[in-house]
């Protein structure tokens, strides 16, 4: 016992001290993130965003300098908050307050104490920080936006937060990110990527060099610039022409999917989202909660398309050989279907076959064509899967795939839909008769049909609609949107149709909005629409839908408009959509008298009606 | 030398390979750019170099004297280093809080890291004498005042960590016949030590009579219960717990409670005293398996673990040189020490035995505390890694220590008790 004891305690003590050493070492890893802690210090060097151009190289957003007063907590030292917060020009409150949120965050860690100075408040205080210890100055880009229009398109920079940078390890705090638009959809191309220095520092924070001579550290990336499909000019022409309407502009170039313009009102200039002023002049946009100039009607506005609709219904009614371009179909100023259902029409000559039908926007023309579509089928579950599936070609009913961030799919019904209503699944077309003439349960995005605009136009394809035209002055290459999607209806059912666009100019609905010198095709549209009053539903004045592409023969532009409360499809959608293609195709425009009736009226009364407390009337 | 000289080649190169290592980390701590060369003195590794030649030459002397030298002086050897402790309190210097040193010029020397080899063959002598019998109390108390001695010299200077040593001559006192009961007496106050100050006075009481109540209920059935025996022992425990407090917080200074409830791990102040353990752990922590690598350690460049060329050497080691490297260290030791027990054991003199144990002994403190310490399970106590630490007098000490041992070993054949 005697001779063993000693080796028995250095054995269990080699073994114990070994067992700790395992579990530093080995087992519990939260050492080598204090390690890093300890000695490393992370430099960052941001690149230059990139810039935005448009389709012709002008340019629409470049930066600016600016100046962010960080600090790191462990290291601020004592100091005079009052002298400090004067300098600063913010409270000794805030000051207080904002170094706590920095050490809640992070003691070794940068914070933002107060963003984004002017380059004037940088030079004056630039040399007076170097007494606060722990505190210095960061510089950054901010976005300096060359045009007060586009906002929805561009979108904004913000600081990346909590969530965010918890999300994404490329970000840390003060970090700008993309919102909303290109910004955000491109980020990742725009922003570049930080340069980042390692430094070896000792325990009394002092910089001893490169760790391990620089290896790990990085340079920055210059962001890349991109141009734009949007064509500026006729982006704030159209912005211009909605100055006190509200809705959207889609204008797209059929034969690319390039997206024109997205015009949204009412709008807001981008610039006011830039700097110090950035949050006061959100929170003033996100809590107009009755004009929401924050939601982009033309990606997001979700309405029955109305008469436009009956191109689609005419389409597939040839593709499915239920109708032939002569058969001429009655219409008595609507017609009766069912037990005691009747479908209304405005009047005009009747019988029509399908080509005037389209120009006069015949009611019982695609009312009875929509019931044979579906009636083909041995169920009208079958029918309108098929009817589904034609227009899906046409990329509604879905999210169309284009490249921002926010939108809405639509809605196309399938037979599940109706299933879903109908108990027992007893339903017939009758029952849904409405959706042959873009009412009923059929919604669409003024970006839908737009680009269901430009299908037609090229007579049966189009490319996904896209807001990216070059980065770097290099063409995009994404399969996406450089292959074309063809729907499922054969070219030539497309002539008819377009012939009946065209005589909406010639001899239809649209006659006074001739362009002069050019072949347009259209179609007027008109949606009911209702909101709640006091719990009650109430009917408001008819959104004014319109859609056109031109030239007939060979298509530069396809157009959507949408005009809240704008009554019928001419009147306000039809001029706007004349007016934006004759400013796209000559430059210039010829009709003066059209452009000023556009341009002095507006639906302000119109839209204060809804919140007046008093009974109104619609339609006038 | 004799033909019947063999010296104990295992340990040589045991002692060589940590030597070695201890200045290859030595030498990644105190690395600047500017050093000319590995003896460039104004380097810490580059005296450290120095004394590792010095001490090697030391070697030789050492192993060159006769063994029967060291038996026949100890004594005077004894007397001399006793004399050089108590000369400090006349001429000695204070470096970092501690009268230990005196000052030749540039150089300093600490007789404290002598005293315990002298102490060691002191004992030894004592021990071995055909009159002295350990289990007789009188020859006890004379061997206790050996070792308290220089303790008592030590203490004041104030050096608490190398007064701490002294226990390492538990060691040849238990291999040479002193009651068991000592060391349990011994352990069990240190456990009731630490276990007042973990959980309180009242529950180590209550765990006391309940431990008592426990034997007394196994042992009823045995004739002599010594029921009296039991009851004033439990007594003693329960008095000791109460004292534990008065002691901990009348007789202790602040930074020695510190060190205890940071390791009892009352204390989270990473600032103060809690700083040295913290940081020695993220930089041992942040080894990993195999280590930084070198020269890499982010920590030892920094100097983010303060005394780390000396008492926290062995942080380097674990930053740099991982698991694997730390691991190794500490199998080399326990290798080290289990050939110095198996040389001990194999000593026909019983003065070669106990001067065996008492070097396995003084090792095995010096090892245990001070890893302990460094990797956050022991206070915080200052006394060198051995073989390692930077310090020509630490060096010398054990050099002379483990050499006086090798010597004795190697003469064992022709070599016979008086």
């Amino acid at each position: 016992m005697r001779k063993i004891l000693p080796f028995l305690l250095v054995v269990l003590t080699g073994l114990l001290l070994l067992g700790r050493l395992l579990y530093l070492q080995v087992i519990d890893d939260s050492f080598m993130v204090l390690s890093q802690n300890n000695a490393i210090k992370i430099e960052y060097d941001y690149p230059q965003r990139g810039y935005i151009f448009d389709r012709n190289d002008k340019l629409l957003v470049s930066n600016q300098p600016s100046y962010d007063v960080m600090a790191i907590p462990r290291e601020v030292e004592p100091f005079d908050t009052l002298e400090l917060s004067i300098l600063l020009s913010v409270s000794q409150e805030d000051l207080a307050k904002q170094l706590d949120k920095a050490k809640i965050y992070s003691p070794r860690l940068p914070s933002v104490i107060v963003p984004q100075l002017s380059k004037e408040e940088y030079a004056y205080l630039q040399e007076k920080m170097r007494k606060y210890k722990g505190f210095y100055i960061q510089k950054r880009s901010l976005r300096d936006y060359q045009v007060d229009f586009a906002a929805n398109v561009l979108g904004y920079i913000s600081e990346a937060n909590t969530a965010e940078i918890a999300e994404k390890p490329y970000y840390i705090a003060g970090d700008l990110i993309g919102r909303q638009g290109v910004e955000k959809e491109y980020e990742k191309i725009l922003r570049g990527r930080k340069g980042v220095k390692y430094i070896q520092k000792d325990i009394h924070n002092l910089e001893l060099g490169p760790y391990k001579e620089g290896q790990y550290d990085t340079l920055p990336v210059k962001g890349k610039d991109i141009n734009l499909t949007i064509d500026a000019e006729l982006q704030a022409y159209g912005e211009k022409l909605m100055k006190g309407k509200w809705g959207g502009i889609v204008a797209l170039e059929p034969q690319t999917g390039e997206i024109l313009s997205l015009i949204t009102a009412p709008g807001y200039d981008p610039g006011l989202l830039v700097g110090r002023k950035r949050s006061r002049n959100f929170n003033k946009l996100w809590y107009d909660t009755i004009a929401k100039p924050l939601y982009d009607r033309s990606l997001q506005a979700m309405y029955p398309p109305g008469s436009p609709f009956k191109a689609l219904t005419g389409l597939i009614a040839l593709q499915e050989n239920v109708i032939d371009t002569k058969e001429r179909i009655d219409c008595h100023l609507g017609f009766s279907y069912g037990r005691g259902g009747r479908m209304a029409c405005h009047p005009h000559k009747a019988p029509l076959s399908l080509t005037p039908a389209i120009a006069h926007s015949c009611n019982a023309y695609f009312g009875k064509t929509y019931r044979r579509i579906i009636e083909k089928y041995d169920s009208a579950q079958k029918g309108v899967n098929v009817w589904h599936d034609h227009l899906a070609s046409f990329g509604l009913g879905d999210y169309l795939g284009y490249d921002l961030p926010s939108g809405q799919p639509g809605r196309i019904p399938d037979a599940e839909y109706y299933n879903k209503w109908y108990p027992a699944n007893r339903w017939r077309a009758t029952y849904i008769i409405s959706n042959g003439i873009g009412q009923g349960e059929v919604a669409t995005t003024p970006i839908q049909l737009a680009n269901m605009t430009a299908a037609i136009a090229n007579r049966g394809w189009f490319y996904t609609p896209h807001i990216l035209k070059e980065i770097d002055g290099n063409p995009i290459k994404e399969k996406k949107y450089t292959q074309k999607n063809y729907t499922t209806i054969d070219a030539e059912n497309f002539d008819p149709i377009i012939e009946g666009m065209f005589g909406v100019y010639e001899y239809g609905t649209a006659r006074f909005l001739q362009v002069p010198g050019v072949e347009v095709c259209g179609k007027t549209g008109t949606a009911e629409n209702f909101t709640k009053i006091d719990g009650e539903r109430v009917q408001l004045t008819d959104h004014s839908i319109f859609v056109a592409f031109a030239p007939k023969d060979d298509p530069k532009i396809a157009i959507a408009v949408f005009v809240e409360n704008g009554y019928w499809g001419s009147r306000y959608g039809g001029r706007i959509a004349s007016l934006m293609i004759e400013k796209y195709l000559k430059g210039e425009i010829t009709r003066t008298d059209l452009e000023k009736w556009v341009l002095e009226h507006d639906l302000i009364e119109e839209y204060k009606k809804p919140y007046s407390g008093e009974p109104f009337k619609i339609n006038q | 030398m004799k033909s019947n000289v063999k010296f104990d080649w295992i340990t040589i190169l045991l002692f060589l390979i940590l030597v070695v290592f201890g200045w290859l980390n030595i030498y990644s701590t105190s690395y600047t750019e500017a050093a000319t060369g590995i003896f460039d003195l104004s380097h810490t590794f580059g005296r450290q170099a120095l004394w590792i030649v010095l001490s090697l030459i030391l070697v030789i002397f050492i192993l060159s004297v006769e063994a029967k030298f060291y038996q026949r002086f100890s004594s005077v050897i004894y007397l001399l280093s006793l004399l050089s402790l108590a000369g400090l309190f006349v001429f000695g210097k204070t470096i970092s809080g501690a009268t230990a040193w005196y000052v030749f010029g540039p150089f300093s020397i600490q007789p404290g890291e002598f005293a315990k080899a002298a102490t060691a063959l002191a004992l030894a002598k004592y021990l071995s004498d055909i009159q002295t019998n350990i289990t007789s109390f009188k020859h006890q108390l004379g061997a206790f005042a050996v070792i308290l001695l220089p303790t008592l010299l030590i203490l004041p200077q104030p050096d608490p960590g190398s007064a701490v040593v002294y226990a390492a001559f538990f060691f040849p006192l238990y291999r040479e016949g002193l009651s068991g009961g000592y060391l349990l007496v011994g352990f069990s106050l240190v456990a009731l030590f630490v276990l007042t100050l973990a959980f309180g006075t009242l529950w180590v009481s209550v765990g006391i009579v309940v431990l008592s109540l426990l034997i007394l209920f196994f042992n009823r059935k045995k004739r002599k219960r010594h029921f009296s025996r039991y009851f004033i022992i439990s007594v003693l425990a329960v008095l000791f717990s109460f004292s534990v407090n008065y002691i901990f917080h009348s007789i202790f200074q602040q930074h020695h409670r510190d060190r205890f409830n940071l390791v009892l791990g009352k204390e989270v102040d990473t600032k103060g005293i809690g700083f040295n353990t913290n940081q020695s752990e993220i930089a041992i922590g942040s080894g990993g398996w195999t280590g930084k690598g070198f020269m890499q350690g982010t920590q030892t460049k920094g100097n983010f673990v303060p005394e780390q060329h000396t008492d926290y050497i062995f942080s380097t080691v674990g930053e740099e040189w991982g698991f694997l490297g730390a691991g190794g260290l500490i199998v080399l030791f326990v290798c080290l020490l289990l050939r110095l027990a198996f040389l001990a054991e194999r000593q026909k003199s019983q003065f070669s035995r106990v001067y065996g144990y008492s070097v396995l002994g003084i090792l095995f403190i010096h090892f245990a505390v001070n890893i302990g310490m460094v990797i956050g399970i022991l206070p915080t106590v200052g006394i060198p890694l051995p073989f390692l630490s930077y310090g020509g007098s630490s060096l010398w000490g054990f050099t002379l220590l483990l050499f006086i041992f090798i010597r004795l070993d190697a003469s064992r054949k022709g070599y016979s008790t008086l």
